[in-house]
């Protein structure tokens, strides 16, 4: 009798390229504090923020996608043929089905690709490096395409004082393939369902469908998130370092999901690296765009030269859900 | 032993200047957080994630929307110590 075959294991993988793309409208503090009753220098003070790129009408969740996609393609040294999966981490593409990713391989060219998307909301580009390391070293996959992109505009309201006025849109995509050396550490991630609510929409599409609320849009309970996103979500940061077998002075940046820059600056602090490591802050002129923060947060670093390729990065992912993951890549 | 109202309003004085850079004598029992010392929520957060380390006490997310003054805060913390 025959015995069944699996697949050889890869042992190392890491990520290759980056690709990155902002809505194309730059929105001021100004612009956006009326209807709130705020100030350019409130929204400074208390979030960090000075601009959000936001997407105009006609410019949508796939535009970005795919933009973002065709860099990371073409820095990568591959053919978009050779993508033999492509993971979407969104919460905002308009469609519960067929995915957005089915949609983005055949754009980009990643023919016969397997594709889905995952809803992690911020922390779903960690979700899909996580999976996309697991599906390259299990032999399933060559090369792989994440990406983590939002049109979030689609889904605020301009009254919300909790998290609309943070919100912008943008997409950040990365090859990962197999590597001759560590690229990618364990991911530490995990979700606290019991908060379920602390993050999340107004409403249901069901709710709306039926004129029970109105367009649901995003909101949470800042205070309580906060906690979570510095204390709780520092922890797991401990233990992505610790898993990674690095020490703190062996990282060269620290990029967190770019939620607040408040939150940023006491995340380093609690974590208490050295000021060697260079703690991204792309949020100040992009905003926090959830899913695609990270990748963007990433790739602005190195297109600003304040880190190299070939060092070490810890990214850690919080948001909604709650849902978390964090790992150390190697910097493409 | 537990620490006196006094000590917990000195220790909290000590923890709100640390964040925010008010001067702790300007940190009073009548005092509002909010309205009174201009303390946004995250700083309010963070002092009382402090606040747990420093006097040994749980503050429930909660709990702290029900912190308006510095008595309320001195309060809870007096009344819940280990």
């Amino acid at each position: 009798m025959k015995s069944l075959k699996q697949n050889d294991p890869v042992q190392f993988t890491r990520i290759y390229s980056l690709g990155a793309s902002r809505g194309s409208s730059e929105v001021t503090n100004d612009e956006i504090a009326g209807p709130i009753d705020s100030s350019d220098e409130w929204i400074r003070q208390r979030t960090g923020i000075v601009t959000r790129m936001r997407a105009p009408e006609g410019q949508s969740l796939m535009d970005l996608a795919v933009e973002a996609s065709k860099e990371a393609i073409a820095k990568s040294g591959i053919e978009p043929s050779e993508i033999d999966a492509v993971i979407l981490a969104t919460i905002s593409f308009p469609y519960a089905t067929p995915s957005g990713a089915t949609m983005l391989a055949a754009e980009v060219g990643a023919k016969d690709a397997a594709a889905y998307d995952i809803s992690a909301a911020c922390a779903g580009y960690c979700y899909g490096i996580a999976q996309a390391d697991a599906l390259i070293r299990s032999g399933n996959s060559k090369y792989v395409l994440v990406v983590g992109g939002e049109k979030l505009s689609d889904f605020i309201s301009p009254t919300d004082r909790s998290i609309s006025f943070l919100l912008g849109d943008g997409a950040g995509a990365a090859i990962v393939g197999p590597s001759d050396h560590p690229g990618i550490s364990k991911t530490v991630w995990g979700s606290d369902g019991a908060n379920w609510d602390k993050v999340g929409m107004t409403g249901s599409i069901l709710d709306f469908r039926d004129g029970k609320t109105q367009w649901p849009t995003l909101v949470q309970e800042g205070q309580s998130v906060f906690r979570w996103a510095v204390w709780e979500m520092v922890k797991v940061a401990k233990d992505a370092l610790e898993a990674s077998g690095l020490a703190p002075e062996d990282l060269s940046a620290l990029v967190t999901h770019q939620a607040n820059v408040r939150i940023i600056d006491e995340f380093a602090k609690q974590l208490g690296l050295p000021e060697t490591v260079v703690v991204a802050k792309d949020i100040v002129e992009t905003g926090n765009t959830s899913a695609a923060s990270i990748p963007l947060a990433m790739h602005r670093l190195l297109a600003e030269g304040k880190v190299k390729s070939g060092g070490y990065a810890l990214q850690i992912g919080f948001g909604a859900g709650l849902a978390y993951a964090a790992q150390v890549v190697e910097l493409p | 032993m537990a620490l006196s109202e006094q000590d917990v309003l000195a220790g909290l004085a000590e923890l709100v200047n640390d964040e925010t850079g008010i001067a702790a004598d300007a940190v009073q029992m009548e005092k509002s957080f909010t309205d009174d010392l201009d303390i946004d929520s995250i700083s309010m957060m963070t002092i009382v994630v402090n606040a747990e380390d420093k006097f040994g006490v749980k503050i429930p997310d909660e709990e702290v929307k029900n912190l308006i003054t510095v008595a309320d805060a001195v309060n809870f913390i007096t009344s819940n110590q280990g």
